[in-house]
C-alpha cells in the first residue's frame, strides 16, 4: 500500500516549466528523500504534495484518496519548514499544540501528546519558553515536535537543517533518523545536500530540471548511477571522470595508459568514472581487474581520517582518497592502484551509463 | 586646547544639551498648559492683565456649564463616530490588505488606486457628498458620518496594513494551513497577532484622523450628532469669544486622544520592528 502516488505531475509558473512530468509512488512507512541541485523542482514538488501549490496537470493521491485539489488542511499531512515557522507570540508548548488545537482535539489529549513529543525530542524543559529564547537547534526541534504531535499520514520536511551550523546539522540528522525508526511513518524529505540524502533515505529520488533522474536506495544510486549527473551528484569528493577511447576489454586514457575493463565490447569515445575511494597506493601483487599508474602528487588535502590527493592522470586531474599517512607532500611521485571493477562508463553525448 | 579634563568637558556639553532640550519642551508645552489653565480659571482671571500664570484655586465651573447645557455630548458623539469608523475600517481594511498581499488581488494597480483616493483634497468633494447625503437623508446621522469616516480611513488602513502583512513570513501562514487552519483562521490566529503592533499603530492614527475631522462634520451635522470640533467653533462669536468654554471643550476633546496614544504608545514605538523568529 502506497501512502503517496503522484501521476503525470506538471507545474508551470507562467511560462516557466518547473515540474516536467513526475510519476512517483512512496510506500507506507518509507523515508524518501527528494534531492537535487537548486532549481530542480524538489521544493515545488513537496509544496504541491502539501497543497501549498496547485499542480498545472496531473494528480496526487494520499492514502488512496485523490487530493489533487484538496486544501492543505484536508490532506492529513504535517510539515516542517526550513525557517522553522514558529509563532513568536506563542510559547513552545502552544506552538507544538497549535495543529492539534486547530483540529479541535480534546485538551487532555493535547497535553498528553505535547508531553510525549517534547520528551522524544528532549525539549520538555523548554515548553514554557518563547521561540526567541531558543537556539537554532532547539527551534528546529520544536518545529519537528509540532509536526510529530499530529498523527499525520504523511510527514513533509522542506530542507529543515539548512539553517543550522555543521555540527548541529549532524546531530539533528541523527535525531530525525531515530525519530523515523521509532515512528515508522511515511516521511518525505527535501534537501540539496547529498550527504543528508545518503544518510537519511530509505529511498532517494534524484531530481534534475523538473524530472526524476533516478530513484532507488542510496547504495543503488551510489554504486549503479544511471547517468553522469547522478554519478557526479552523489559522493564526496565527487567521482572522477576521465575521457577514454574504448577498445574491447580496455579503456585507453589520453596519455596512452591502458586500463582493463570487465565486459564491454563497445568501442569509441566514452567517459570513465571512478570514485576516489577506488584509487589506492599500489602495494603487493596486481589484482585482476586492477590497473596501476605512476603519478606526481599535485595537491594534498588531509581530512584527518583520510587524505585527498589530487593527481594528474590521462590529461585530467583526478582525486584519490588515500590513507592518512600514505602521501605526505605535493611533488611526491607515487604508484597508484585503480580498482577498475568499480569503474562506470558513460556515453559522452547522451551522458547515460553504457 | 581646553584645560578642563575630558570628562568635565563632556559633562558641560551634556548640560548645554539638556538646557536646550528643556527650553524647547517649555516652549512647545506652554500652549497646552495655557489651554488647561484657562479652563480652570474664573472669567476675571482669564481677562486679567498682567496674565494670571497660575490660578489661586482650581474651579470646575467652566466644565459644569458644558455638561449642564449638554454641549459635552459632542465629545461623546465624536467618540462614537471615531471609534465605530476606526473599528470598521480596521476590520475591512486588514482583510482587504491581506487579499492584496497574498492573492495579488487587482495586481499592483489596485493598491495604487486605493492610496490615490487619499491624495484628493477633501474640500473638492464636500459639495457633492452633501448633495448625496441630503438625497439619501443621511445628513446629521451617525450612520452617515461613520460611513464617510470609514471610507476616508480605508485607503490609509489598507496601505499601512499591506506593509505590515508583507513583513509576515509566508511560512508561518503555510504552516498554519497545513496544520489545519482555514484562511479565516490563518487571518485570526497568525496575521492579526503577527501584525499586532502595526494594527494598533494604524488604529490610533485612524482614530485621531476621524477624531480631528472638521470639514465634513461642519457641513454634514446640525444638532443630532454634532462633533466636538464643530461644537468648539460655536464659541467663537461675532461680538466675543467664550474663552472659558473653548478651553474646557478643547481639554475634553484632547483627553480621549491623549489616553488612546498613551496606552498604545508601546505599539507606536515598536511599530515595524517586530517580525518572526528567523534562524
Amino acid at each position: 500500500m502506497s501512502d503517496l502516488k503522484i501521476t503525470g505531475l506538471h507545474k508551470y509558473y507562467g511560462a516557466y516549466h518547473a515540474i516536467k512530468g513526475i510519476d512517483l509512488e512512496v510506500p507506507s512507512g518509507e523515508f524518501t528523500v527528494l534531492v537535487g541541485p537548486s532549481g530542480c523542482g524538489k521544493s515545488t514538488l513537496l509544496r504541491t504534495i502539501a497543497g501549498l501549490e496547485e499542480p498545472s496537470q496531473g494528480s496526487i493521491e494520499i492514502a488512496g484518496i485523490d487530493v489533487t485539489w484538496a486544501r492543505p488542511r484536508d490532506r492529513d499531512i504535517a510539515m516542517v519548514f526550513q525557517n522553522y515557522a514558529l509563532y513568536p507570540y506563542m510559547s513552545v508548548g502552544d506552538n507544538i499544540a497549535f495543529g492539534l488545537q486547530a483540529r479541535k482535539t480534546a485538551s487532555a489529549e493535547i497535553a498528553k501528546r505535547v508531553a510525549r513529543a517534547a520528551e522524544m525530542l528532549g525539549i520538555g524543559p523548554l515548553l514554557k519558553r518563547f521561540p526567541r529564547e531558543l537556539s537554532g537547534g532547539q527551534r528546529q526541534r520544536v518545529a519537528i515536535g509540532r509536526a510529530i504531535v499530529r498523527d499525520a499520514r504523511l510527514f513533509l520536511f522542506d530542507e529543515p537543517l539548512s539553517n543550522l551550523d555543521a555540527q548541529l546539522r549532524d546531530d539533528m540528522r541523527v535525531e530525525i533518523k531515530r525519530l523515523h525508526q521509532e515512528l515508522r511513518r511515511t516521511m518525505i524529505y527535501v534537501t540539496h545536500d547529498q550527504v543528508e540524502a545518503m544518510t537519511l533515505a530509505d529511498r532517494i529520488v534524484l531530481l534534475r530540471d523538473g524530472r526524476i533522474e533516478q530513484q532507488g536506495t542510496p547504495l543503488d544510486l551510489f554504486e549503479r548511477p544511471a547517468s553522469l549527473f547522478v554519478a557526479g551528484f552523489l559522493g564526496s569528493p565527487r567521482m572522477n571522470f576521465m575521457p577514454v577511447s574504448l577498445e574491447p576489454g580496455v579503456a585507453v586514457l589520453g596519455d596512452g595508459t591502458r586500463l582493463p575493463l570487465t565486459a564491454t565490447a563497445r568501442t569509441g569515445r566514452a567517459l570513465l568514472g571512478l570514485r576516489p575511494q577506488h584509487i589506492a597506493r599500489a602495494a603487493g601483487a596486481l589484482a585482476p581487474g586492477h590497473a596501476r599508474a605512476l603519478v606526481t602528487v599535485e595537491l594534498v588535502q588531509p581530512t584527518g581520517t583520510r587524505v585527498q590527493a589530487t593527481l594528474p592522470l590521462g590529461g585530467v586531474s583526478i582525486i584519490a582518497e588515500l590513507g592518512a599517512h600514505e602521501v605526505s607532500a605535493p611533488g611526491e611521485r607515487i604508484e597508484i592502484d585503480l580498482d577498475m571493477t568499480h569503474a562506470v562508463l558513460f556515453d559522452p553525448t547522451t551522458e547515460r551509463v553504457i | 586646547m581646553s584645560g578642563l579634563p575630558f570628562h568635565r568637558r563632556k559633562s558641560t556639553r551634556l548640560a548645554v544639551r539638556y538646557a536646550i532640550a528643556g527650553l524647547l519642551v517649555v516652549i512647545f508645552c506652554f500652549p497646552i498648559y495655557w489651554l488647561f489653565i484657562i479652563s480652570f480659571k474664573t472669567p476675571e482671571e482669564i481677562f486679567a492683565f498682567p496674565p494670571v500664570w497660575y490660578p489661586e484655586s482650581i474651579q470646575f465651573d467652566n466644565y459644569k456649564v458644558l455638561f449642564k447645557d449638554g454641549d459635552a455630548v459632542s465629545v461623546l458623539n465624536s467618540l462614537i463616530l471615531a471609534s465605530s469608523s476606526t473599528l470598521i475600517a480596521m476590520v475591512l481594511g486588514t482583510i482587504a490588505a491581506y487579499s492584496l498581499v497574498r492573492f495579488k488581488t487587482g495586481g499592483e494597480n489596485l493598491a495604487v488606486w486605493i492610496i490615490s483616493q487619499r491624495m484628493m483634497p477633501p474640500v473638492a468633494i464636500v459639495f457633492p457628498v452633501f448633495l448625496l447625503y441630503v438625497f439619501f437623508g443621511w445628513v446629521d446621522t451617525y450612520f452617515g458620518l461613520i460611513l464617510l469616516y470609514t471610507a476616508f480611513a480605508l485607503p490609509y488602513v489598507i496601505w499601512m496594513m499591506r506593509g505590515y502583512i508583507e513583513d509576515i513570513p509566508l511560512e508561518l501562514e503555510e504552516s498554519a494551513l497545513v496544520d489545519g487552519c482555514t484562511r479565516w483562521e490563518v487571518l485570526w490566529k497568525v496575521v492579526f497577532p503577527m501584525a499586532r503592533s502595526g494594527l494598533f499603530a494604524t488604529a490610533v492614527f485612524t482614530f485621531v484622523f476621524s477624531w480631528n475631522e472638521f470639514l465634513f462634520a461642519l457641513v454634514l451635522t446640525r444638532t443630532e450628532v454634532m462633533t466636538y470640533t464643530v461644537q468648539v467653533t460655536h464659541y467663537f462669536g461675532g461680538q466675543s469669544n467664550f474663552w472659558a468654554k473653548i478651553a474646557a471643550m478643547s481639554v475634553l476633546g484632547t483627553i480621549p486622544v491623549f489616553i488612546a496614544v498613551a496606552t498604545m504608545q508601546r505599539y507606536l514605538v515598536r511599530g515595524i520592528s517586530m517580525g518572526a523568529v528567523k534562524g
